[in-house]
């Protein structure tokens, strides 16, 4: 690698000293933390490459183009005159406010355990003179921010588009959506650090990880499993809209539907439900910033506890590349993170797996929903394991200079992978042959296409780093987290086609190739 | 005798030359300790020799095997520890070594004897079915040895290996080369405790700019610098100040 590539993003440089307010004021630290953030997502978006914030800038206004045009495709038909809202339309607003409020919690959930675990800046905040409750307040206001500006900049295409169809009174939604973001931010910390109180900070990463991922499904899937089984439907807009839920929930004049009154301009519900949210936030900050610090102690003091394994009586014998393979299935095993990755994709084929049971009576017709669903989930999920065996490997010269040939190396891992999904999708597959083995078969097809593209494309771009890079693979390069996404797609809809009997299922298997091969030609490695 | 190691005219490029035209001859069951300022380009020639990065142009030969043509036959008895361990948090040492055996093909039998001699040696045994995740920089670099040992290298190529071990951990790892040394196997180690260089080395190479600048022992290192009763430190400052003059 030259030297030149290896550096990272350079801040400008400035003259003169700036510091925002005294030091050691709350200002200053939150000045220090908002400085940080800037760069770490800005690193985040370029790379970590110089002058790529002219192609980032252009990105993210294409993006927020395109938002606002599937926005609009999407919520323009829902909007309503009508001054006064109806039962239907508020029940729908706090289903859509619930179900984004469960996301950014575990979002949230996931910034406070990462605080607790990152060892980063600890023994510097700690070792200063400084009071480490205010900077550890700033942090937690921080992390709310963070988790405030996601939400507002997911929301604010859907929010725009409802403000230009249905007039100003939706801008309340922006208020909303703060009052979300800072209320999932101070459960986020509660929740954490009652886990660290209840089961202490060893298991609490693996615990909160595994809550987070829960909590973000738990929503998601219960209404679809409430869709399935009044509607035989997946859409969770179905079951919102259904006149059964109408009926059964409170009536119009309800303090339950606040929320979707403030969010549809209401300025007193507004009023209210942004000063709940803040007195959370703020007393989340004043109870839990005293104790964060001991907390982050506690939490960065367990590596050094070693976990022990099961005694072993003797080496088993093993080629080369079963050992590979062993070990990538050991590490695989052995990774927190990736077990809660892997539940939440596991969780997510729950509601497939519930209209499959209702689907035995029912003919062939849930296949068009379930084949992609799984295909589409296999190839998520081979993409995370693929990097975490061709990228994230941590003795990278051990391996190197093992006497085998590097081909065999890549196939060792790719094996392993491709295992790891078989051994993940087999019962799914068997499942399904009860139902229809032709679709069985097309599942099984699907899921290898998908897999084996999937792993392809971080063959292709793969970039040396340990595992606990994992969560910003994607940033090593958009264009491989771009094309693994669209590939899933196109072989998810090529199975949903193949499955329906189509021959029109061509099209986007062509399309899945088509992507394999452009990522072949673009990649660094290709030469 | 066949040289344990054999270099002609090695050359890498990145920005510029890293390594230029090196020319290194390491014998076999020498311990040879390879010095020089930082940016010199041990490290870029030690990775060359095991497989690690593509050399530009030049010619590695281990114990007579071309390591450019054929680098299996070579990697099968090269081993190689790095000054930063790499070896997996989640697996215990026993695992690691265990692994490691895969990897080299070895009988488990044979591979579990050493895995146990070598654990013992380094002091891991209380530790040794704990995962790595917890363990110090010494305990790492103390497992990544063993891993390089297990397979019984018959060139043991080491960068840096005592940075960062406490003096307990850096006596248990020079007794263990040491050791390796008088079975007959080779030791090519760079290091910039000179102390070690001087009291543990049959023969010092000193580099800087990617070219070998002198070699020998320290009383001939000494002769060439034209300075007698002086210290290695001394000897070599004197080389890398006289190069960097030229």
């Amino acid at each position: 690698m030259s030297a030149v590539s290896s550096v990272a993003h350079i801040p400008a440089r400035r003259t003169g000293l700036h510091f925002a307010g005294t030091c050691g004021t709350l200002t200053w630290f939150a000045a220090h933390e908002l400085r940080l953030a800037w760069r770490d997502w800005l690193s985040m978006m370029t790379a970590g490459r110089r002058g790529r914030e002219k192609i980032v800038a252009i990105a993210l206004v294409i993006f927020v183009v395109f938002a606002h045009v599937l926005a609009w495709y999407f919520v323009a038909r829902y909007v309503e005159d009508s001054a006064e809202p109806t039962k239907p339309a508020l029940v729908v607003i706090t289903g859509s406010v619930l179900l984004a409020w469960s996301l950014l919690i575990s979002q949230a959930m996931e910034s406070v355990t990462r605080a607790f675990y990152a060892r980063s800046d600890l023994d510097l905040i700690l070792s200063s003179p400084a009071a480490a409750r205010k900077i550890f307040a700033v942090r937690i206001a921080a992390m709310a921010l963070s988790v405030i500006l996601m939400a507002a900049l997911l929301a604010a295409p859907l929010i725009n588009v409802l403000v230009a169809r249905g007039g100003v009174r939706w801008l309340g939604s922006y208020g909303v959506v703060v009052a979300m973001g800072a209320t999932a931010a101070a459960l986020a910390v509660a929740m954490t650090v009652a886990l660290f109180r209840l089961i202490g900070p060893k298991r609490t990463r693996l615990a909160a990880q595994i809550v987070a991922a829960v909590i973000a499904a738990v929503f998601i899937i219960g209404l679809q499993v409430a869709a399935i089984l009044s509607h035989g439907t997946l859409s969770r807009m179905v079951f919102l809209e259904s006149a059964t839920l109408v009926a059964l929930v409170p009536e119009i004049d309800s303090l339950l539907w606040w929320p979707a009154r403030a969010a549809l301009g209401d300025l007193t519900a507004l009023g209210v439900v942004l000063g709940i949210s803040v007195l959370m936030l703020g007393a989340a900050i004043v109870v839990f910033s005293a104790r964060f610090g001991d907390h982050a102690i506690a939490a960065s003091s367990v590596s050094a506890v070693g976990v022990r394994q099961a005694r072993r009586s003797g080496f088993r014998r093993a080629a080369p590349m079963r050992a590979l393979r062993q070990k990538e299935w050991t590490l695989l095993k052995r990774d927190p993170w990736l077990v809660s990755q892997t539940l939440m994709q596991l969780l997510y084929l729950l509601p497939p797996a519930l209209l499959l049971w209702r689907g035995y009576g029912e003919g062939t017709g849930a296949l068009v929903v379930l084949v992609p669903v799984l295909v589409m989930a296999a190839g998520q999920l081979a993409g995370g394991l693929a990097w975490l065996a061709i990228s994230g490997e941590d003795a990278p010269d051990l391996v190197a200079t093992a006497p085998i040939l590097p081909r065999h190396i890549v196939r060792a891992k790719v094996e392993a992978v491709l295992g790891g999904i078989a051994i993940a999708f087999a019962p799914f597959i068997a499942a399904l042959a009860f139902l229809s083995v032709h679709g069985a078969i097309v599942s099984a097809l699907g899921i290898l296409a998908a897999a084996a593209a999937a792993t392809g494309i971080q063959f292709f771009f793969r970039k040396q780093a340990t595992r606990r890079y994992f969560r910003h693979r994607q940033t090593a390069s958009r264009f491989a987290t771009f094309a693994e996404a669209f590939s899933s797609i196109s072989w998810a809809a090529t199975a949903a086609l193949a499955a329906g009997g189509t021959w029109f299922a061509l099209f986007p298997a062509a399309i899945g190739l088509g992507i394999l091969l452009a990522a072949r030609w673009m990649s660094p490695h290709r030469h | 005798m066949t040289p344990a190691l054999s270099i002609r005219g090695l050359c890498k490029s990145f920005d510029r030359p890293a390594v230029n035209n090196l020319d290194l001859t390491v014998r076999s069951g020498e311990f040879y300790s390879l010095l020089g300022p930082n940016g010199a380009g041990k490290t870029t020639t030690l990775r060359m020799v095991v497989g690690l990065l593509p050399p530009d142009d030049g010619e590695i030969l281990i114990c007579g095997i071309d390591a450019r043509r054929d680098p299996v036959a070579a990697k099968r008895i090269v081993a190689w520890v790095s000054d930063e361990p790499m070896i997996y948090d989640k697996l215990t040492p026993y695992e690691y070594l265990e692994f490691v055996a895969g990897l080299w093909s070895l009988e488990s039998s044979v591979a579990e004897r050493q895995a146990r001699e070598l654990i013992d040696w380094l002091g891991l045994g209380p530790h040794a079915h704990e995962r790595c995740e917890g363990f110090s920089k010494g305990m790492r670099q103390k497992v990544a040895l063993a891993g390089a040992l297990v397979h019984s290298p018959r060139v043991i190529i080491l960068d840096e290996p005592l940075t960062g071990l406490d003096a307990g951990s850096a006596r248990q790892v020079k007794r263990v080369l040491r050791e390796r040394v008088a079975n007959g196997d080779t030791v090519i180690m760079t290091t910039h405790i000179l102390e070690v260089a001087e009291r543990m080395a049959d023969r010092i190479g000193v580099i800087a700019g990617g070219r070998l600048i002198a070699e020998g022992t320290l009383d001939e290192l000494r002769v060439q610098t034209g300075r007698n009763h002086t210290s290695l430190e001394d000897t070599f400052l004197a080389l890398v100040a006289e190069q960097q003059a030229a």
